[in-house]
This record gives C-alpha cells, sequence and structure tokens, in this order.
C-alpha cells in the first residue's frame, strides 16, 4: 500500500494509529492523582512533539543518510515561522498560504546556503553551516529589523493589512475556519482528554512528513545518500557527482526545517529570532543523536524524549522530590532530595548533556539502538539460551586486510 | 588616522581572547586530532577560577570596630576579610584587590587536571571515531560543565574588577602626538593583550625551544615515527592537552573584568573560535593566533559607524563572511599546510 513493502505499510500504520491516539496514550494519570503532573497529553506539548517530530525527521534526512552535520539548521526553522508570520500581517490567519510560502522560501534559503556549504565536508561543512545560521540570527536582530522586527519579535498587530481576512474570520490562526486554539475535552471517570485541532493539524503533517521520510530511505535515492555516506570517495571514483544528491537531501531537510518553523507559528501568531540561535541547532542534533540518527523513528523518539524532558522533568522542584520520599527517615529524604536536586527542575539541562554523552559514548545508535539491545536480550532469553548464529556452517568472508 | 588606531586597539583585547582559544583548539587538534566543542566551555571555567579566587579572599568574619559607631550610637559592625585580618589591612586590601591576577594561581592546576582528567577520561576513547562523534562529545561536555557552573554560581553574569591600580584609562593618543583624551585605551585591556602576548610567546618558545615541545612538534607531523622511536608520545600528548586547557582558562581569568564571567560565555567565544581556528588553518599554531588578531581587529573596524552606514548590519556578520569566503578559496586557511583537513 502507498507504494511501501507490507512491513513498512505496517510501520507507518502502527505510527499513523500513535500519532492519533497521542491525546489518549500521553494521558495515562487520572487527573488529580500525584502522577498527574507526568501527563504530557496537553495541546501545547502535544503539538511541540508533533512538530519538532518533523524538524528531526527532516534533519534526519541529512545528517543520518549522508553523515554531513549541519549546525544551522536552526536558520530555516526561524525563515519558516517569519513567512508564516508575516503572510498573517498581509493575507489574514489563514494558515495554509504561509505553510507553502514557508517551505518554498526555506527550500530556496537551503538552496543557497547548500550550495555553498556543500563544497566542503566534515568539520568544515559544520562549520560553515553555524557561520551562515549565525549571520542570519545576527542580522535578524540587527540590520533585518524591519522585517523581523528585532528584539519583540514579529506578531500581528490590529492596523496590518490582512487583506484576505473577511468581516468573520477567526482572530487567530486557522485552516478555513478550523480554529488552531480550539479543543474537545472528554471526560472519562477520573481522565480528562483534550483533543485540540492544532495538534491534529501538526499530527497529519508530522504523519505527511514520516511517510515521505519513509519514501526516500527506501528509495534509490536514499540509497545513494546512504552510500555517499559510507564512502564518498569511492563514489566519485565510480564517476558519479555526489553533490546533486548531497544538495537534495540539504534541500528537503531545509524545508522540513522549514515547515516545522512555520508550523510553530501557526500554533502560535509569533516569530523572534532566538529560535534561529545555534543552540537551536544544537538540540536538533542532539534530538536526533540522541534517539538515533539514520533511523526511521529515532528522530521522532529524540525530539518527543527532549520535548517531554524539557516541560516536565523541567517542572519537579524540591517540594514535589520531598513529597516523594516523604516515607523516608527525614535524615535520608533531605540527602536524597539533595543529591536528586542538581538534576531535575532548572537543573534538567544537565541531565540532558549527561544522557547525551552516554549516548554518544554507548549507543552511537542512540536510543533505538538500545531498544533493540533490550529486545534482542529479551527474545532470547525467551528462545531459551543463545543460540548459534549459523547452524548451516555457511562459509563467511575473509576479514578485509586491514581489520 | 586616530580614529584607525583606536579601532587598532579595540580590536587588540578581543583579538587576543580569540587567539589564546584558538591557540589551546589548534594544540589539541594538531596533536589529538580532536575537535574539541568544549573548549569554550574550559575559558568559561577559567573565567570562574577568577570569581572563586574573588569570593575566597573576600571570605570575611564579623568585628567590631570600637572607634566607629552607627547611626543609633552603637558601635559598628564590619566584615573583615581574614585575609586583612591575616596580614593587616594594607597588604591583605591589597591581596583582595589583586584577586583576578591572583586567580591565575588558582587557574592553572585547576586547569591542567581538568585537561588531564578530559583526556584520559573522554577524549581517549574518541580518537578512532568519526570527526562528527567527536564533536558530539565534546559537545555533551560542554552542555554539563556549562551546567554544573550555574548550579553553583547562578545565571546572572558576576561582576569582577580589575586591580584598582588598573582602572583607569591611559591616554594612548598623546605618546603619538595626537591630542589629548583622542585616543583614549583602558588600562587593563592592554593588561590583556600583553599577557596573551606572554603566554603566546610562552607556548611558542615551549614547542620550539625544549626537548619536549620538540617531540611534541615531531609528534604533531608525524606521530607513528615518533612512537617507532619509542617515546611515549600519548603521555606528552596528554599534557598538550593540559597545556591548551591552561592556556584556556588563563585566557578567561584575565577576561573577567573585561566581560562579567556568566555560564554561557564560553559558548559564544566557541562558535567565534571556531571561525578564527578555521580562517587560520586547521592544525597551524602561528594561524590561529594571526587569525585571532585579524578578525578581532577586522571586528572593530567593521563596527565603526562610518562602515557600518557604508554597509549596515557588516559588524556582525564580518567574521562569518571572513570564514564563508576564505573556506571557499582557500580551504586550508592562512596559514594551513596543504592537504591538512582539506576536503
Amino acid at each position: 500500500m502507498f507504494g511501501l513493502s507490507a512491513r513498512d505499510t505496517r510501520f507507518l500504520l502502527i505510527v499513523i494509529a500513535l500519532t492519533l491516539l497521542t491525546p489518549i496514550l500521553l494521558q495515562p494519570f487520572p487527573e488529580g492523582s500525584s502522577l498527574a503532573q507526568f501527563n504530557a497529553g496537553y495541546p501545547d506539548l502535544m503539538q511541540k512533539f508533533a512538530i519538532f517530530g518533523i524538524f528531526a525527521i527532516g534533519f534526519n534526512i541529512l545528517f543520518g543518510l549522508t553523515g554531513y552535520l549541519s549546525f544551522g539548521h536552526a536558520a530555516f526553522l526561524g525563515v519558516g515561522s517569519y513567512t508564516v508570520v508575516w503572510m498573517y500581517k498581509l493575507l489574514g490567519y489563514n494558515v495554509l498560504p504561509g505553510l507553502l510560502l514557508s517551505v518554498v522560501i526555506s527550500a530556496a534559503f537551503a538552496l543557497l546556503i547548500g550550495f555553498i556549504s556543500l563544497r566542503r565536508s566534515g568539520i568544515y561543512f559544520s562549520i560553515l553551516t553555524l557561520a551562515f545560521a549565525q549571520m542570519s540570527y545576527n542580522l535578524a536582530y540587527s540590520v533585518l529589523t524591519p522585517i523581523t522586527n528585532g528584539e519583540t519579535g514579529l506578531q500581528v498587530y490590529a492596523s496590518d493589512p490582512q487583506i484576505l481576512a473577511g468581516s468573520g474570520a477567526p482572530t487567530s490562526p486557522h485552516l478555513f475556519g478550523l480554529v488552531m486554539r480550539n479543543s474537545a475535552q472528554v471526560d472519562l471517570g477520573g481522565w480528562v482528554f483534550t483533543f485540540n485541532v492544532g495538534y491534529y493539524f501538526c499530527a497529519v503533517m508530522a504523519i505527511l512528513a514520516f511517510y515521505i521520510s519513509l519514501r526516500i530511505f527506501r528509495s534509490p535515492f536514499g540509497m545513494m545518500l546512504r552510500a555517499i555516506k559510507t564512502n564518498q570517495t569511492r563514489m566519485n571514483y565510480t564517476g558519479l557527482n555526489s553533490r546533486p544528491y548531497t544538495l537534495a537531501a540539504f534541500v528537503i531537510s531545509g524545508m522540513y526545517a522549514g515547515l516545522a518553523g512555520g508550523l510553530l507559528a501557526a500554533m502560535d501568531p509569533l516569530a523572534g529570532a532566538e529560535r534561529m540561535q545555534w543552540t537551536a541547532s544544537g538540540e536538533v542534533v542532539l534530538m536526533t543523536i540522541l534517539g538515533g540518527a539514520g533511523t526511521l523513528m529515532g528522530p521522532v523518539l529524540g525530539a518527543g524524549f527532549i520535548k517531554y524532558f524539557e516541560n516536565i522533568f523541567s517542572k519537579i522542584n524540591d517540594g514535589i522530590l520531598h513529597g516523594w520520599f516523604a516515607f523516608l527517615p527525614d535524615g535520608l529524604e533531605d540527602f536524597i532530595v539533595a543529591c536528586f536536586h542538581p538534576f531535575v527542575g532548572k537543573g534538567w539541562h544537565l541531565t540532558l548533556g549527561i544522557l547525551f554523552m552516554l549516548v554518544v559514548i554507548f549507543l552511537p545508535g542512540g536510543l533505538v539502538e538500545g531498544m533493540q539491545r533490550i529486545w534482542r536480550l529479551v527474545r532470547r532469553r525467551k528462545s531459551g539460551g543463545p543460540k548459534r548464529k549459523d547452524p548451516e556452517h555457511r562459509p563467511t568472508a575473509a576479514p578485509h586486510m586491514a581489520e | 588616522m586616530d580614529a584607525i588606531i583606536l579601532q587598532i586597539l579595540n580590536g587588540l583585547d578581543k583579538g587576543s581572547a580569540y587567539a589564546l582559544i584558538a591557540l589551546g583548539l589548534t594544540l589539541i587538534f594538531g596533536t589529538l586530532g580532536v575537535v574539541n566543542f568544549a573548549h569554550g566551555a574550559l575559558f568559561m571555567i577559567g573565567a570562574f577560577c577568577a570569581v572563586t579566587m574573588q569570593r575566597l579572599l573576600s571570605l570575611s568574619y564579623e568585628e567590631i570596630d570600637p572607634t566607629r559607631t552607627d547611626f543609633l550610637g552603637n558601635p559598628l559592625k564590619v566584615e573583615v576579610p581574614y585575609v586583612e585580618h591575616w596580614f593587616g589591612p594594607d597588604l591583605g586590601g591589597a591581596i583582595v584587590d589583586w584577586s583576578v591576577p591572583l586567580g591565575i594561581l588558582l587557574a592553572i592546576p585547576v586547569m591542567i587536571g581538568l585537561g588531564f582528567a578530559m583526556e584520559r577520561g573522554l577524549i581517549k576513547h574518541f580518537y578512532k571515531r568519526p570527526h562528527a562523534d567527536q564533536i558530539l562529545v565534546t559537545f555533551g561536555l560542554a552542555i554539563v560543565l556549562q551546567e554544573i557552573i550555574k548550579y553553583f554560581f547562578g545565571a546572572n553574569p558576576i561582576q569582577t574588577g580589575a586591580p584598582s591600580a588598573f582602572s583607569g584609562s591611559f591616554d594612548f593618543g598623546t605618546l603619538l602626538g595626537f591630542d589629548p583624551n583622542v585616543i583614549i585605551y583602558p588600562y587593563w585591556r592592554m593588561v590583556y593583550f600583553l599577557f596573551s602576548l606572554v603566554i603566546i610567546g610562552g607556548v611558542f618558545a615551549f614547542l620550539q625551544f625544549t626537548t619536549f615541545g620538540m617531540v611534541v612538534r615531531a609528534g604533531m607531523a608525524d606521530r607513528e615515527t615518533v612512537g617507532l622511536l619509542g617515546i611515549d608520545i600519548d603521555r606528552r600528548f596528554t599534557l598538550m592537552f593540559g597545556l591548551a586547557a591552561a592556556v584556556a582558562g588563563l585566557a578567561g581569568v584575565m577576561y573577567t573584568p573585561i566581560l562579567a564571567p556568566n555560564y554561557h560565555m564560553g559558548m559564544d567565544f566557541l562558535v567565534l573560535s571556531f571561525v578564527v581556528v578555521v580562517v587560520g588553518g586547521m592544525g597551524s599554531l602561528p594561524g590561529a593566533v594571526l587569525a585571532g588578531f585579524l578578525l578581532g581587529i577586522l571586528q572593530s573596524f567593521a563596527s565603526m559607524n562610518e562602515v557600518k552606514s557604508l554597509i549596515p548590519g557588516i559588524d556582525q556578520v564580518i567574521i562569518y563572511l571572513v570564514a564563508i569566503v576564505i573556506l571557499l578559496t582557500r580551504p586550508r586557511g592562512l596559514m594551513g599546510r596543504k592537504g591538512v583537513m582539506e576536503d
């Protein structure tokens, strides 16, 4: 189905089901219980899951497949946001024209930056993209203030023309009348589920983005990108010019980033330059690596993981910790709370940094690799002891001379 | 003319910081072949060594001063730093006043120790992994170091003053025959520039004139052959990592009076220092120093009002523009060797 093999179709269907059921799945604890703070099923956070999922999926098409580590992808995120807010200002609050244009404009940007940056590889490529992104960030703060509104951030004012907005049009982002911030709340026993229009809009976009990336991964084009990652020199020796392929990957991932930036502005009609700062580029790198670069699901997992931590873990303060460890004797309780204190609340970045280092050191394949390892371990347990890998004694290839 | 001299002077102190950080980065890259994204964090930790030193020296206790009274007529309680108590108000006061330069004493062992720990504990395991992995793990380390500092010192910048002897400005123009008050330059920035020259000179002399430095240079050129000659090059490279960390730390210590240290200053300097290294040429020590000063001066020229009115926004992007042009036209950098990471 959809031009995919049976296995991939099943995979895609599972992803679609998970995405659509997110508001229920992320709300596992009943309202009012002490664990309710771990619920992530509120619209703002779910939208971020979907949006940064798209961002990371796009980044993965570049980094995961070709191995080119870009440190400047946030520039496209910012461009996308600015475009959408400008479309609000000029045309009206319908998100569609803005999103389409944000993809087009970020593609143009990516084409320009990629054309120059991809003339170098390795660390030089990283530094070139970093330089371009920092340039855009600095310019957005200084000279381009008429376009970006500088530090205040770009927003819609009552005096803006909004030529397409009719008299009865909603006064916040909407898609042909479907207002993004509207949501339906369903009370089921102790549970409250919020079904938000904006989230479902982002979810549909994310599913589309995921489908396209799945197709790219399985296509000859994806195979070519992987070949470039494995050994670009050899590719060149076979008479193949790899630059059009890497450039295409760069532009596609730039478009993804532009779409994600546009969606950010579609959920909340604001755009600020801090979205282009290099720490934002670093964040998407973190997401992709943490989840598992080069895998389909990894970047989405990483994005969800980081956004969840950012919003939930950072809310755990000393009071909550004391609540958890209240069963312990007083001195021990204080000691344990003091031990946890630097890692939660405002210090969650420390936890993230440590986690990221551990993943890079021990699990280069990210969380996905970790899960696969656990899965393999469990399966081996079930089937009773380790099996011999090759019961039929097939001949093995001789090791390479250099190994 | 006076404007040009002023801009050159203004560029020197920032250029000195770039040059020192880039020098350390290049030392690490040249010896160990590792791209160290945590180097900015080392600079930042150096700056916080100065803050720690200042706090240590101004540790004080309360004492009743019988000669003075507060507004109610009670004897006045005054805070007396222990240092003043031990060494008397004159010498003790001077020590408190000079806490930033004295921070060097703290920074050297701390930074060398940190450098050793980093190299032996972490970087060592990444020599054979791709550059992307090295960037990523040191990037993660930078986040961790930064957050630890934030935990202990808070998120706000901490003012640390220069010794009062250097607090004023120097009328540089009168030396060159200009009118007074045309070219004035803060004393501390001049001290910083001279300090960086001393450090840079020291590092080069160490590499050029000692046996140890000769072995290290040989190892930079051809690691395997030096190893085959029976020299434990790994141990020396570890020492070089400690040295590079110390250089970054000292640059940070002395920079505190110019810029109040905050926990993310390292990241801000890191990005620019990488650009400096690339412009100078990966693995070229003189290139890093030259490019550091050049880019610092270039940046201060670009922030002149005359230039800004001609090309708006140039001051924000000039360094990056230079880097892009250099990378595209001469990828090995100003003084890089041919073939070192040129692709």
